[in-house]
């Protein structure tokens, strides 16, 4: 049986068993009342965060171009998904529809916003990316924060850069839907943990498959040597812009939950701007570039354990300032990386000579 | 408040601009790498002055003049660049650009956060270094400010093309940022002249935050991000890699920024700014002055 898996199935497998072996501690502890509700309070944005890290490692480690403005996709998906459950709370009733009706808008909004951005960007090569990036995360908020949309009998009105007062509402049926700075409150809540947890399987399930499709291959192509690439006949923007598009849409689905799981939604640097986009970014780092099942692991253990433990709450972006440097050097200096290799290469022939004789003697058998 | 007016102090918040995207635009011709970092050496440069000047921070610091601690505020960042490049640049020199990209992310948040935990997140109130009265013109008023950062900006990029066209070293940077391995087989020490590029930016970046928190008279640890974000923009506008280019990019950003911030909307100017960004890149990626580069295989 293992023999006829290949490497890539049998990763895929793991990462499968891993989110299932998650699921059934989480809702065992629910079950019999172990989980805090600091815990508990923390499984829905764990998920997000998942989310957006698995989709971000799409852009940085198989697409290998740095995406500074992940937050800016997922402010897209959290405002158009929440704007859409305002607008149609009396419509639609059943709370479950309207929910997946608002991912699907959330998610496509948001892949429209990375096509729009990824066509000119994409096109150029360098760290180009990662600066329109960050600059359309700051455009993102500057106009949320300006927009003005409210309910009447007359219909939905929408306005820029005023106030509620000056939009000339009828004011016996006016009902605020945005804002401006003040954002959106009262939208439905959908605080699920079992719906964000479909979402995650959905997520890595959906990437996973992509990156060992041909679509994937191609991406990877790209990324190891674009100019090979492009003389084997591979589209590079095409493959770009789909992989990019494909990363916005699931950080747009980050969004819709959030927006549904947070009653006053703001655009602030801390959730949507570049202090949000960074540390989805360490998320990835820090679980391993390219590696889906390193963003998961990463994502639920930095982002429980400041919360778990207080004191490091104030020092946690410095610590993880420096492991990102740090990491950064060890994995791609000759020096470090050889000197590296050589410890866990001693640090092997010291300790497992029993097991490697067993692996020996189960493949002979 | 006239048109001349608003254009005055555009080209002032320009020449800030011009002094940062200088340093962003040295470094990347040399090392062809994007230095987030940048931003936030402005920011340290700024609280090194405001440190040093006000009486009450620093156990035993009567309070320094304002010429020395200016001089001591250059000399800080100046060493935070070399060291930055020594300790995180250098061992990357030959990694992907993603590898580096991300350690500069890395030191920026590592600056950022340092100043945070040292001088708390609220912002301090800054003093202008100026301390003379600003001029009226025809019944136009100029401020000093406007006035000293103008002249600043245009001395410093006077002689920073100078330094570079004639010196040794700057010529010397020039080569290494055509070719580093010509550069060395011609007996240029690339290391020392790289450390040296690190420093005369970092240098400007000093300048350029005391600037700016003079005309923007608080400092907080994200002053430099935004104006280190700008800079970049501007760097890009006027061609990545050419000196003239950022100088160009900077003072036409600072006059966008502040006409459309008198004409069209306050709250929009940082999306009317990064717009220019895309727009930029849609028409010439390669910015005003900027040299096309070929691709070799």
């Amino acid at each position: 049986m293992k023999k006829t898996l290949s490497a890539s199935t049998k990763s895929n497998l793991i990462t499968y068993a891993m989110l299932a072996v998650i699921f059934a501690v989480v809702q065992l502890l629910s079950v019999t009342g172990n989980l805090s509700s600091l815990v508990s309070g923390l499984l829905v944005p764990i998920c997000m965060y998942i989310i957006l890290a698995v989709s971000l490692n799409l852009t940085v480690g198989i697409l290998g171009d740095l995406s500074l403005g992940h937050a800016g996709f997922m402010c897209v998906g959290a405002y158009s998904s929440a704007i859409f459950s305002m607008l149609t709370k009396d419509v639609i009733s059943a709370d479950l529809l309207r929910y997946v009706l608002a991912l699907l808008v959330g998610g496509a909004f948001a892949a429209i916003f990375g096509i729009l951005i990824g066509i000119p960007v994409l096109r150029l090569k360098g760290d180009y990316l990662a600066i329109v990036t960050l600059a359309f995360g700051e455009i993102i908020k500057v106009i949320v924060n300006n927009m003005y949309i409210a309910k009447d009998i007359h219909g939905v009105h929408f306005a820029m850069l005023t106030s509620i007062s000056d939009m000339g509402l009828d004011e016996g049926s006016k009902e605020v839907i945005l804002n401006g700075p003040q954002g959106i409150s009262g939208t439905p809540q959908t605080k699920s943990f079992v719906i964000a947890f479909v979402l995650v399987v959905i997520t890595v399930a959906v990437i996973l498959n992509l990156i060992n499709s041909r679509t994937g291959r191609a991406i990877m192509s790209i990324r190891d040597n674009r100019i090979a690439a492009e003389s084997v006949g591979i589209n590079v923007t095409k493959y770009k812009l789909m992989a990019f598009s494909v990363s916005a849409f699931f950080a747009g689905v980050a969004g819709v939950i959030y927006s549904h799981n947070t009653y006053a939604l703001q655009a602030t640097t801390k959730n949507f701007g570049y202090d949000m986009s960074i540390l989805i970014l360490v998320l990835v780092v820090l679980g391993g570039i390219g590696s889906i099942k390193g963003s998961i692991l990463s994502s639920i253990i930095l982002i429980s354990l400041p919360e778990i433990l207080r004191d490091f709450q104030k020092y946690r972006m410095l610590i993880y300032a420096i492991l990102l440097i740090v990491m950064m050097i060890v994995n791609n200096n000759p020096v470090t990386k050889a000197f590296f290799k050589k410890i866990f290469g001693s640090l092997k022939r010291l300790l497992p000579k029993k097991k490697a004789a067993e692996k020996s003697s189960e493949v002979t058998q | 408040m006239s048109f001349l007016t608003y254009l005055l102090s555009g080209v002032s918040l320009g020449s800030i601009y011009a002094l940062i995207a200088l340093g962003y635009t040295m470094v990347y011709g040399i090392s062809r790498m994007l230095n987030f970092a940048h931003g936030d050496v402005i920011m340290i440069g700024a609280f090194t002055l405001w440190t040093a000047a006000s009486p009450s921070f620093f156990p035993g610091n009567p309070g320094l003049p304002t010429a020395v601690s200016i001089l001591i505020s250059i000399l800080v960042c100046t060493l935070l660049g070399v060291l930055i490049e020594k300790i995180a640049y250098k061992p990357l020199r030959n990694a992907s650009s993603l590898a580096v990209l991300i350690t500069a992310i890395g030191v920026s948040y590592f600056l950022q956060n340092i100043a945070l935990l040292i001088f708390g997140s609220d912002a301090k109130a800054f003093n202008s270094v100026v301390s003379f009265p600003g001029l009226e013109i025809g019944g136009m008023k100029i401020s000093a400010e406007t006035i000293v950062t103008i002249t600043v900006g245009v001395l410093i990029m006077v002689g920073l093309s100078l330094f570079i066209k004639f010196s040794k070293q700057g010529k010397a940077m020039l080569a290494v940022s055509e070719d580093k391995g010509a550069a060395q087989l011609m007996g240029i020490n690339v290391n020392s002249t790289i450390s040296l590029t690190f420093a005369i930016g970092s240098a400007l970046a000093a300048v350029a935050g005391i600037l700016y928190c003079s005309v923007f008279p608080q400092v907080s640890p994200y002053t430099g991000a935004m104006p280190g974000i700008k800079a970049f923009v501007a760097a890009v506008f006027g061609g990545i890699g050419s000196i003239p280019g950022a100088m160009v990019g900077g003072i036409l950003l600072g006059i966008i920024e502040n006409l459309s911030k008198a004409y069209i909307s306050t709250e929009m100017v940082d999306a009317i700014v990064f717009a220019v960004l895309i727009l930029v890149l849609l028409v010439k990626p390669t910015g005003i002055m900027g040299k096309k580069m070929t691709e070799k295989v």
